[in-house]
């Protein structure tokens, strides 16, 4: 077994473990934590298909993130009202609303992804940007869903089996995600179609000289990776039973960018390590001070500097291909 | 019958024109060596044939195909393999997936290349980075055979390499020969050459200045033409 795989274990049964220890001793808010690290760790690991695997730098991210929230926060509204949408009776159901997020999040990234895609370096970022701030801005201007007040979701949508309204639920839910979007990004990185975007993101001619077009691998990466963080999207608003348009600012693009540099860019778990950092400074750092993104800024530069690979990469040695 | 006819291509580089009227044809089964001195156009018309470098004037057909404005995957796909000067192997990714990530079906799969060149088959998880020059060399072919290609392209696949693994490539190439597979080649160890062409092109300026058998380029014409 390699030394990442033993980190990616620990890493992940820490993640499982830990919460639960701290609710036994009487802290149970560590839940609601390790929830919130969960669900953006899905995240990052949708933007790391893109970015890690693609190289695709897309500042517009939260763009899926927000939708797959508005999808939660719909449906719980919805079925709460007892009011039909688009003419359907919605069931108040978690796999529900990530469908709907995934499908909306999938169709948005194929429009983007047909235009942004055209384009690479910063061309690529800036569209991206204005694409989410489309968005961003309609939902703002959106009174049926609470436009700039965003829409609270009264009592969270259900998954079979599981009583969401319990923290350490919604919290196993979450980390059964992580864990099943891991293994599809482990998956799809060592398939043929991961060393092919790989490729691709490394020189995109010589690519197309032995007979694989870019384009399309690219536009599937990124609509993958679309809908994954439609799915991180939705249990964010489940976790905080809110949904507004903050979470599809741009600002949301660079929490997740940022947590896949904290973690490594490309490592199949260094989503989690980014999450798991930028939780604890949030946590740890935001009581001590309401300036705790300077001392992230500091830790994101220390790591750019002295360990491309990120966390992983201090932890794990290099990358198979670094 | 011929395989790739190319004929009076002009390619330019933005403003600067770098081919002046190439011409030249590979058969089935027939290996041809593209020559001349450095900065003749040797390159720029591998470049003009991928698509890398699109021709402006001239055509370029290959299997009954008009490819002359193809994009270079579709030309790739046609069933033209490079192996590009300087190796260029996909530095990100391990020699397996250098090899698999290319793969389209037919007779050439990673056994096969495997078999070819079994130093890669001791290597196939190592980081195509970390390969010396010559394994990085045969990762290319292999990559470009991975395509199946019925017509091979190779540009300089012995430059810079040591004797012995030259040795190697060569066995190759000949391997590949007797296999039936059309192969262009440039390089320029004559001596290696020679014996596995079956005709010579030899470009000067831009464009084609002779044309004929090994056996016909004689000292003299190899003086006015190659020498330095």
């Amino acid at each position: 077994m390699t030394r990442e795989n033993v980190v990616s274990i620990v890493l992940l049964c820490g993640l499982l473990i830990l919460p639960f220890v701290a609710q036994a001793a009487g802290y149970p808010f560590y839940m609601t934590l390790a929830t919130r690290m969960a669900i953006l760790a899905v995240a990052a690991v949708g933007l790391n298909i893109a970015l890690g695997l693609g190289g695709l730098v897309s500042f517009g991210h939260a763009a899926f993130f927000g939708i797959g929230g508005y999808a939660a926060g719909v449906i719980a509204s919805h079925a709460m009202n007892g009011e039909h949408l688009l003419g359907f009776a919605v069931p108040a159901s978690m796999p529900v609303a990530w469908l709907i997020g995934m499908l909306a999040a999938g169709l948005v990234a194929i429009v983007t992804g047909l235009i942004s895609l055209r384009t690479s370096g910063v061309y690529f970022i800036m569209i991206t940007l204005a694409f989410a701030q489309m968005i961003y801005y309609f939902a703002i201007s959106w009174p049926a869903y609470g436009g700039e007040d965003g829409l609270s979701i009264a009592m969270r949508n259900s998954f079979p089996g599981a009583n969401t309204a319990r923290p350490s639920d919604l919290f196993l839910v979450s980390f059964a995600i992580l864990l099943v979007v891991l293994l599809f990004f482990w998956r799809l990185r060592d398939s043929r179609f991961g060393a092919a975007l790989q490729a691709a993101r490394q020189n995109e001619g010589r690519v197309a000289a032995v007979g694989i077009e870019p384009f399309p691998i690219r536009l599937v990466a990124f609509v993958l990776s679309a809908m994954i963080t439609a799915v991180a999207g939705a249990m964010y608003a489940e976790l905080n039973r809110f949904v507004s348009p903050s979470m599809l600012s741009w600002t949301m693009s660079g929490e997740l960018i940022v947590l896949i540099i904290l973690g490594g860019v490309g490592r199949v778990v260094g989503p989690v390590a980014g999450a798991f950092v930028f939780v604890v400074l949030e946590y740890w750092l935001g009581g001590l001070t309401e300036r705790w993104q300077f001392f992230l800024g500091l830790m994101l530069l220390a790591i750019v500097l002295f360990s491309p690979g990120g966390l992983m990469g201090l932890l794990a040695g290099k990358a198979r291909h670094d | 019958m011929s395989l790739l006819t190319v004929s009076g291509i002009e390619s330019w580089y933005g403003a600067s024109q770098a081919l002046f009227g190439v011409d030249l044809t590979v058969g089935e089964g027939e290996v041809v060596a593209l020559m001349g001195r450095n900065g003749m156009g040797k390159t720029t018309t591998i470049r003009s044939i991928c698509g890398l470098t699109p021709a402006r004037k001239g055509r370029i057909v290959f299997s009954g195909s008009d490819i002359t404005h193809q994009k270079s995957f579709r030309i790739a796909r046609a069933g033209i393999g490079l192996v590009p000067e300087g190796r260029r192997c996909f530095a990100n990714l391990d020699v397996s997936e250098n090899l698999v990530a290319t793969a389209r079906p037919g007779q050439w799969t990673l056994d096969a290349v495997i078999e070819l060149f079994p130093r890669l088959g001791e290597r196939l998880s190592q980081s195509a980075a970390t390969l010396s020059g010559g394994e990085q060399q045969m990762l290319a072919i292999g990559r470009a055979l991975m395509t199946n290609p019925r017509l091979l392209i190779l540009d300089e696949a012995t430059e810079g390499l040591a004797p012995v693994v030259r040795d190697d490539i060569w066995r190759a190439v000949r391997s590949l020969k007797q296999s039936g597979l059309s192969i262009l080649v440039v390089d320029k160890t004559l001596s290696e050459l020679m014996p596995v062409a079956d005709s010579c092109v030899v470009l000067e300026k831009g464009s084609t200045a002779w044309t004929g058998s090994p056996a016909d380029l004689t000292a003299e014409l190899q003086d006015r033409y190659l020498g330095v």
